[in-house]
């Protein structure tokens, strides 16, 4: 394929433009994706740009390693099922990570046309959603080979990004697999987190019908730990377990007047609205609306939950953040959206104080303005008030978005497994165990809040050492 | 309502509660685990009807299944020997105290109970409370059973003429407040449960957070009970009202509609 076209001709080619929904007639719908896909002719053209690099750093700069060139160059042949296959042999949600992965500091990052051209990467996110929508639309059923059934129970707390990856492998693997979930439905943030004008529900729900195809076991309104001990499912037969309850825990700011209505974590915020539908009339569960709108962060959370609220109406919907747009840890496309959308941006903003009316509601706040001093622990610089700086602002609701913590509730249940001081799993890097043997762990619950390829990474990484020692374990 | 789920019944202490949702379309709302049966595998929930969800989950018919049901959430009570335990309840509150009531009189304290309503008709579980209690005072706010008064009288004249070593509290959020005012002024160590809003129950939300001792706690994983005498009442009785509009209008709608 290489001599096919010269790289001459392949590196004129400008980047393609994804087709997005127009910013005006977006903001008026929840559930209508931005992101429209490219069509055919359009990824044929950007598959052509890739230069099937003999060294693809690209390859390095994913969590994953996902093989990069070769999925492309089977788009540039038009072999599309092929390139979805090629993306499924390491990530088990191209159709998510193709949307979520923060590509520009992955594997875009490392493009041969970034490194060396100073030209906009290959769009490789944009590909990788093209291939596995293709494959999704295409109805052409790519149910993985498996292992003969080795009749040992395994279960994945949690239903999130890391356990869906883990459960894809050990079934494959042979092993009879359940999924337990807290809530009455699966995805964790999949579905509740991200809202579906950046991932459909259907996109989801079609690699979840996979995994039960593949004979995956989906247990819902099930709390390990609680609803049953890890004790009663040793038990019932279970020999493995994969802990990723996730970072379900939300940060508060602890100023005054945080605890007023209309002040919401954003994890509130949007499980009311994407996983109960408390936009639409028929839902019960109601959401409360605000004209004056302030999402407290700078991430793709934060990202998700201003938008929402102009979706539900805001007239204006501003992002508080108290370092500088460079900063801010947010997907670059979000962040440009957002300002199509009409999202104001007050970097550089920190909240001090909420005020509230006589029945309790938000009225306004207080912040001052910061300067950048000195990098922090992180490496960013830090932010640093500035004296006299202070002003006020009118806001009927307030969403906090400053980050998540490991949800306690499964770690407290097992008093042996090591924990740190921040509530997450203590396991071996490599090969994902924890403290106690026969228990893995990975996604958000080892890491804090991260992403969704990075929990899959995990949950795939837990699998194949999860296997190796239940084979060592029954040939002893 | 006897509910059907041996996971449940088997692993609950008094003090848990569950999270419910009944249709595709409904909400999710907490309600205290008043009983269980892990032979029959049953769990006894009781419920007053106040909008939406309650009136959905009371339309229920012997045989129909609740949507969606996960449990048991919550610290549960801590029991223990401890001597005389003061038991206060408000209304439908006493449905959750009367599994405490039960094991404090199990773990052999001597319990007086006080059950309290504004009416005859909303005194519930009389007959169950008087079985695990060495004494029960019941109060109406209009003399229509019982004694005529609030239930912190009731509670005061046992508190002047008895030890009391620790005492529980279950009821309306005002109800709680001035019953954790009257037993602060006798120094009685006093747990309140209280009945924030919720959505997901596991602590993944921060809707049910109040503030106990100058802290932010979350009701559903911390509580939910609490040391009543740092429990600011005043700003939890505010958080309950957060959705008074939206429960009002959906109240008269799902009303039109029947």
């Amino acid at each position: 394929m290489r001599s096919k076209t010269k790289n001459k001709e392949r590196t004129q080619i400008e980047r393609v433009k994804m087709p997005e929904l127009a910013p005006m007639i977006r903001v008026k719908y929840q559930d209508r994706e931005v992101n429209m896909g490219l069509e055919l002719d359009q990824a044929l053209k950007e598959a052509t740009r890739c230069m099937d690099c003999v060294n693809p750093t690209c390859i390095e700069g994913c969590p994953v390693s996902i093989n990069i060139p070769k999925f492309i160059k089977y788009i540039e042949k038009g072999d599309i099922l092929l390139a979805a296959a090629t993306l499924k042999e390491t990530n088990a949600l191209p159709a998510v990570c193709g949307r979520v992965c923060p590509q520009e500091k992955q594997c875009e990052s490392k493009c041969f046309y970034v490194d060396k051209l100073d030209k906009p990467s290959v769009a490789i996110g944009h590909l990788e959603r093209f291939a596995a929508d293709y494959e999704r639309n295409s109805g052409a059923a790519n149910i993985p080979e498996k292992a003969s059934p080795n009749g040992i129970k395994v279960a994945a707390v949690g239903s999130g990004p890391a356990s869906l990856a883990f459960a894809g492998d050990m079934v494959k693997y042979g092993y009879d697999v359940t999924v337990f979930e807290a809530l009455h439905e699966i995805g964790g943030v999949l579905k509740y987190g991200i809202p579906e004008f950046r991932l459909p529900n259907s996109v989801v729900d079609f690699e979840l019908e996979n995994l039960r195809k593949m004979g995956v076991k989906f247990e819902t309104n099930y709390i390990v730990g609680r609803t049953s001990s890890f004790e009663d499912l040793r038990e019932e037969g279970y020999q493995g377990f994969f802990i990723a309850s996730g970072a379900g825990l939300p940060r508060f700011m602890d100023i005054p007047g945080e605890n007023s209505n209309g002040i919401l974590s954003s994890n509130e915020y949007l499980t009311r609205v994407n996983l109960m539908g408390a936009a639409m009339d028929d839902k019960d569960t109601p959401v409360l609306k605000g004209k004056y709108v302030a999402v407290i962060g700078g991430g793709n959370t934060a990202m998700d939950s201003v938008r929402t609220a102009l979706r539900l109406g805001a007239s204006r919907a501003m992002i508080i953040y108290r370092r500088s747009e460079a900063e801010m840890p947010a997907r670059i496309e979000e962040v440009k959206h957002a300002k199509e959308e009409g999202v104001e941006f007050m970097t550089l903003c920190n909240p001090l104080e909420y005020f509230a009316d006589e029945k309790g509601r938000v009225s306004g706040m207080r912040l001052n303005r910061m300067g950048l001093g000195e990098p922090d622990s992180s490496g960013r610089r830090r932010p640093m008030p500035i004296e006299g700086s202070e002003f006020e602002l009118d806001v009927d609701l307030v969403v906090v978005a400053v980050g998540v913590s490991p949800n306690p509730l499964v770690p407290s249940c097992l008093p042996d497994l090591k924990v740190t001081k921040w509530g997450t799993i203590v396991v071996d890097e490599d090969k994902m165990q924890s403290s106690i043997s026969e228990m893995f762990a990975g996604g958000d619950i080892v890491r804090g809040g991260a992403t969704v390829i990075l929990a899959m990474g995990d949950g795939r990484r837990a699998a194949e050492n999860m296997h190796n020692y239940l084979q060592s374990k029954s040939n002893n | 309502m006897v509910v059907e789920n041996p996971l449940i019944a088997k692993s609950r202490k008094p003090g848990n509660f569950v999270i419910l949702r009944i249709g595709e379309d409904g909400e999710r709302f907490p309600l205290t685990i008043a009983g269980a049966d892990p032979v029959r595998g049953t769990i006894t929930l009781v419920v007053q009807i106040m909008g939406v969800s309650s009136s959905k989950l009371v339309a229920l018919e012997p045989g129909d299944c609740i949507t969606d049901l996960v449990g048991p959430l919550g610290k549960p009570t801590h029991i223990g020997k401890i001597g005389t335990v003061l038991a206060a309840g408000g209304g439908v509150g006493v449905a959750p105290l009367l599994p405490i009531v039960e094991a404090f009189k199990k773990a052999g304290n001597r319990v007086v109970t006080v059950i309290a309503a504004r009416n005859k008709d909303l005194i519930i579980l009389e007959d169950e409370i008087r079985k695990w209690s060495d004494e029960v005072i019941v109060m109406t706010d209009d003399g229509s059973y019982g004694r005529q008064g609030l239930v912190t009288a009731g509670m005061e004249e046992i508190i002047q003429r008895e030890n009391i070593d620790e005492c529980i509290v279950i009821g309306p959020a005002i109800m709680m407040k001035f019953a954790s005012m009257l037993t602060k002024k006798y120094n009685i160590p006093t747990q309140a449960s209280l009945n924030s809003i919720m959505v997901d129950g596991t602590g993944m939300c921060g809707a049910c957070r109040v503030t106990v001792g100058g802290k932010t706690k979350f009701t559903c994983v911390d509580g939910p009970e609490f040391d009543a005498h740092q429990v600011n009442f005043d700003e939890m009785l505010m958080r309950l009202g957060g959705y008074l509009q939206e429960e009002k209008r959906a109240t008269e709608i799902y009303l039109q509609k029947l």
